[in-house]
């Protein structure tokens, strides 16, 4: 057992004080060391998404970040969305839409999503898709979550008009 | 259907003599109660749960297809300082092997999996040890340091081999299943053609996004065992591990929180449940266990291998006069929970939606040296499917009939219903109750515009495209029962909880619930509160399995309101207000006087109130605004419908893109359409997933090769076409008051069928695919032997 390092994480606007091992996973750094159990792990080697956060504003793997190299980084999770009580826009949109059944992918998605259009908000279909093909989704077979992202997109340029 | 109880209402009354039941939420695609905390990410999957001073468990596992344990050496792992505990075969040896459900298919006790090795292993991935530790880190580590030392045997990795030694004396044929009816050989004996297909489909599974895990501990204050983490069948499994480690069932109880996705292989007991239990009980500390996903690919069922050869006897219009049947199931390993279940309803599915005057078939049950094999959506019936369309398009092709026109012909008609059949699927006989497959075949030709379709892929053809058009056909089966029960409440606030023994396993069975709940009653459903998958709050419960949710715990939730609402009525009109109680209705939580409109009503919460415990309220009956509803079916429902694919192939690589889906599906009464419609959707995902990419692969040694998501392929967003759904509700089902059938598997029973055809269309090969999944390599191997046939 390797000696445990002290870092701090930076989730959600909240300073995590945390000791870990320089193995231990993000996603494990979150779930268990800042009891951040929103960010799911589905495959742990980087194929499913499920546990995609945003690093910087820029969705990551967090199965494939290890907690030490998160430190210095903005970390936003699944939790941070929503802002006073009222759901993101994204949150929304896969309620109104059905864009999930069992959850797991959720919070993936969600994050991956919002990711992509803070950095993109005129992102086209074709390139949505391409983006949103990096999850996996056994439940909806994605057709909802298209439609919900895509209507926050345009409800997003319908803003900016 | 029927109640009991002294102020239940009996089969066919309603309340107030209302001709129908009320629909405000029945029928309406209102969203769900379920998605609020799993959007903010609050899941409660067993992952996220923890208890103070737990252990975290680790499996060991066979490295090894086919071997004799020599021995296995655990001192390693014992003389780590972060090391709580270390089993093998000869620490678990008093617990029996892990049962399955009751059956009328004899001999399979031999071929059942101790939780942990004995003697032998039988596949990459079987449990050969435990290791416990205080971090799951260090649990991993453990598990490294554990080694097996064996005598290797031969392995077998097809069902259609020759069967060997499962266990000195013992074949790896478990057993042979047959059913038949009407006069097979003279079928084939009078037909103008028999028509033959010989067919596999591949092995996949359900492999749902969250992994499986367990979390159990000992709550002394009630010397009870829970266990967290179990999804579909709760009761039932309670149970049967109750029964392996030596507890009382009341004294052990199931909780599912959130489940990650069921589709089939959450209905399975495993070792490592058991071993979780277990372990809570002997160290006496919480003991939680999560796989990883190599471990998920290895170890949870694997489904669906099978070769079918099926023979069509048709008399010269292309009628069917028989069919005569047989099919190699590939079992893996063991025979686990689910038994001889997949193989028996693919027996009994494989003729479908068609009349079949004679059928015989024989099923031939092997175990192989593989993960053992279990249900996954659609079980039997994706398979089955698959070979009896095969079937059906190559006698179009015998007879020259378009493939539309021999199905026609070949339809159960509508006035046939409720069509028997003199054989038994799972021990109860056949009965199909409604259906007017001609009709939903109209409405979808029109529906997706076929005619348009097949002008756009000639045209398509004459410019050089390798397009195709494929239909399956399919009846599925649903709200198996025979019994289920729910419990309702009104609270003084007025909400609603309604206590079912269904499951949870994503599909919406909380909100569907309580839109059925709420009409019944006269609330908003939004009140109602849907409590699953837990064995503390109801005595009996049957989960959610084979499309059986919506219909049976519908049903009993439809009873347990009505006869709340029975109750809350009676009680007002003698205790509350001054009317008889033909003159009170419920309508948005308040009991109304119908004669006087506008009048206040009271709401059900003060009736709630006035039900507390008082020599006046036991008088009534007994206190509480609470009542059980059971619903109780002699016949299952089944629903039915038609897949279309339009693919294209590129001939050069191999590769199928599906350009367009359609699915027709009549469910009766869609108490949700965009529930239903949801479901559909992730079915036809997950059956492309099996038609073209999903696949456990093995090498000649029996080493699994698919056992990351880099090598098991999964569609995402970018294999997926646009899924057009057609949902009808002609043929409502006799069975339940609503009419309702199941929605569960509709999505995935045909697209191996509609996908081989569209390819075979596409490829202009007829019976060209006889194997899914119809991966790049397959095609093209396929169409390069068509070339070199031609010259």
């Amino acid at each position: 057992m390797a000696t445990k390092m002290a870092i701090t994480l930076h989730v959600n606007g909240t300073e995590h004080e945390v000791r870990v091992e320089p193995r231990r996973t993000l996603s494990d750094a979150l779930r268990t060391d800042c009891g951040l159990t929103g960010t799911n792990v589905g495959c742990e080697h980087g194929v499913c998404g499920a546990c995609t956060v945003l690093m910087d504003g820029v969705p990551v793997r967090s199965c494939l970040i290890f907690a030490v190299q998160a430190q210095g980084h903005e970390l936003r999770t699944v939790e941070g969305l929503a802002s006073d009580g009222a759901l993101h826009p994204l949150q929304q949109a896969f309620i109104d839409n059905h864009a999930l059944q069992c959850g797991f992918c959720t919070s993936g998605f969600l994050m991956l999503s919002a990711g992509t259009l803070e950095q993109q908000p005129d992102i086209d279909d074709e390139a949505l898709r391409e983006v949103l093909s990096s999850n996996l989704c056994r439940c909806t077979g994605y057709q909802n979550i298209l439609r919900a992202v895509r209507q926050v997109r345009d409800a997003g340029k319908e803003a900016a008009r | 259907m029927s109640a009991h109880g002294p102020s239940s209402l009996k089969p066919g009354e309603r309340h107030n003599g209302d001709a129908n039941p009320r629909r405000r939420f029945v029928g309406q695609s209102v969203t769900r109660l379920e998605d609020p905390p799993l959007v903010t990410g609050r899941g409660t999957y067993v992952g996220n749960l923890n208890f103070p001073h737990q252990l975290h468990m680790r499996v060991v596992r066979s490295t090894w297809a086919h071997a004799i344990i020599r021995s296995i050496d655990v001192s390693a792992a014992l003389a780590h300082p972060g090391c709580r505990g270390v089993w093998t075969g000869a620490d678990v040896a008093d617990i029996p092997p892990i049962t399955f459900r009751p059956t009328s298919v004899k001999g399979l006790e031999p071929y059942r999996q101790y939780i942990l090795a004995r003697d032998r292993v039988r596949y990459v991935g079987e449990p050969i040890a435990v290791v416990f530790a205080e971090d799951p880190y260090v649990a991993e580590d453990l598990a490294d340091l554990v080694t097996m030392d064996a005598e290797p045997l031969p392995v077998i990795l097809s069902a259609d081999a020759p069967p060997g030694e499962f266990a000195p004396g013992l074949s790896t044929e478990a057993v042979v299943m047959r059913k038949a009816f009407g006069d097979i050989e003279a079928a084939l004996r009078d037909a103008c053609k028999v028509v033959e297909v010989d067919v596999r489909v591949g092995r996949h599974s359900g492999v749902p996004m969250e992994n499986r895990g367990a979390l159990a501990r000992i709550d002394h204050s009630r010397d009870v065992l829970e266990c967290y983490g179990q999804g579909k069948r709760p009761h039932a499994h309670r149970d049967a591990v109750a029964a392996l480690i030596g507890r009382s069932p009341a004294s052990m109880h199931f909780y599912e929180g959130h489940i990650g996705g069921g589709f089939g292989v959450r209905g399975e007991i495993y070792p490592e449940d058991v071993l979780t239990c277990l372990a809570a009980q002997r160290f006496d500390r919480p003991v939680k266990w999560v796989e990883d996903r190599r471990e998920n690919l290895l170890a949870c069922n694997h489904s669906r291998e099978q070769h079918h050869v099926v023979r069509g006897a048709f008399d010269r219009d292309g009628r069917l006069l028989g069919i005569d049947a047989k099919l190699w199931h590939d079992q893996g390993a063991y025979v686990r929970t689910h038994g001889a279940r997949v193989p028996d309803m693919a027996m009994g599915t494989l003729i479908g939606t068609y009349h079949v005057p004679a059928y015989r078939t024989v099923g031939y049950i092997r175990m192989t040296h593989k993960t053992p094999a279990a249900t996954y959506r659609s079980p039997g019936r994706f398979e089955s499917t698959y070979a009896c369309e095969r079937l059906m398009d190559a006698a179009a092709e015998a007879f020259g009939l378009s493939r539309i026109e021999i199905r026609r012909r070949n339809l159960i008609p509508k006035d046939a219903y409720p069509y028997a059949r003199a054989m038994d699927i799972l021990d109860h006989p056949v009965e199909l109750d409604s259906g007017d497959f001609a009709g939903l075949l109209d409405k979808a030709l029109v529906h997706m515009g076929w005619e348009q379709m097949q002008a756009e892929v000639a045209a398509r053809r004459a410019g050089g495209e390798c397009v195709g058009l494929g239909m399956g056909f399919f009846m599925e089966k649903s709200g198996l029962g025979p019994v289920d029960g729910a419990k309702v409440t009104v609270d003084t606030r007025g909400k609603v909880q309604v206590i079912t023994g269904a499951s949870s396993i994503g599909q919406g069975v909380e909100t569907v619930m309580a839109q059925i709940a709420a009409d019944a009653l006269g609330v908003e459903y939004r009140d109602v509160k849907v409590i699953h998958g837990r064995t503390d709050l109801l005595e009996y419960g049957i989960g959610s399995h084979a499309s059986r949710a919506t219909v049976m715990t519908g049903g009993a939730t439809r009873m347990a309101a009505l006869n709340v609402r029975r109750k809350a009525l009676e009680f007002a009109a003698r205790h509350m207000v001054e009317a008889p109680v033909e003159l009170l209705d419920i309508v948005e939580g308040q009991v109304v006087r119908v004669d006087r409109p506008g009048e206040p009503g009271i709401p059900l919460g003060k009736v709630a109130a006035a039900l507390a415990p008082s020599p006046e309220t036991v008088a009534f009956g007994n206190p509480g605004l609470t009542a059980e509803g059971w619903f109780e079916t002699a016949g299952m429902t089944h629903p039915y419908g038609i897949h279309t694919a339009l693919v294209k192939v590129d001939p050069e690589t191999g590769q199928v893109k599906v350009e367009r889906f359609h699915v027709a599906y009549d469910i009766g009464c869609a108490i949700n359409p965009m529930l239903v419609e949801g479901q559909i959707v992730g079915g036809v995902a997950q059956g492309l997933g099996g038609a073209l990419y999903e696949e456990f692969v093995y090498d000649e040694r029996g080493e699994p090769l698919s056992v990351t998501f880099a090598d098991y392929l999964m569609p995402t967003i970018g294999e997926m076409p646009t899924v057009d759904v057609l949902l009808t509700e002609d043929a409502p089902s006799p069975n339940n008051a609503l009419g309702m059938k199941g929605a569960g598997e509709a999505g995935i029973t045909g697209v191996g069928a509609a996908i081989a055809a569209a390819i075979d269309d596409a490829i202009g090969i007829p019976n060209a695919i006889t194997r899914l999944p119809v991966t790049p390599q397959r095609l093209k191997a396929l169409l390069q032997e068509q070339r070199a046939g031609r010259t």
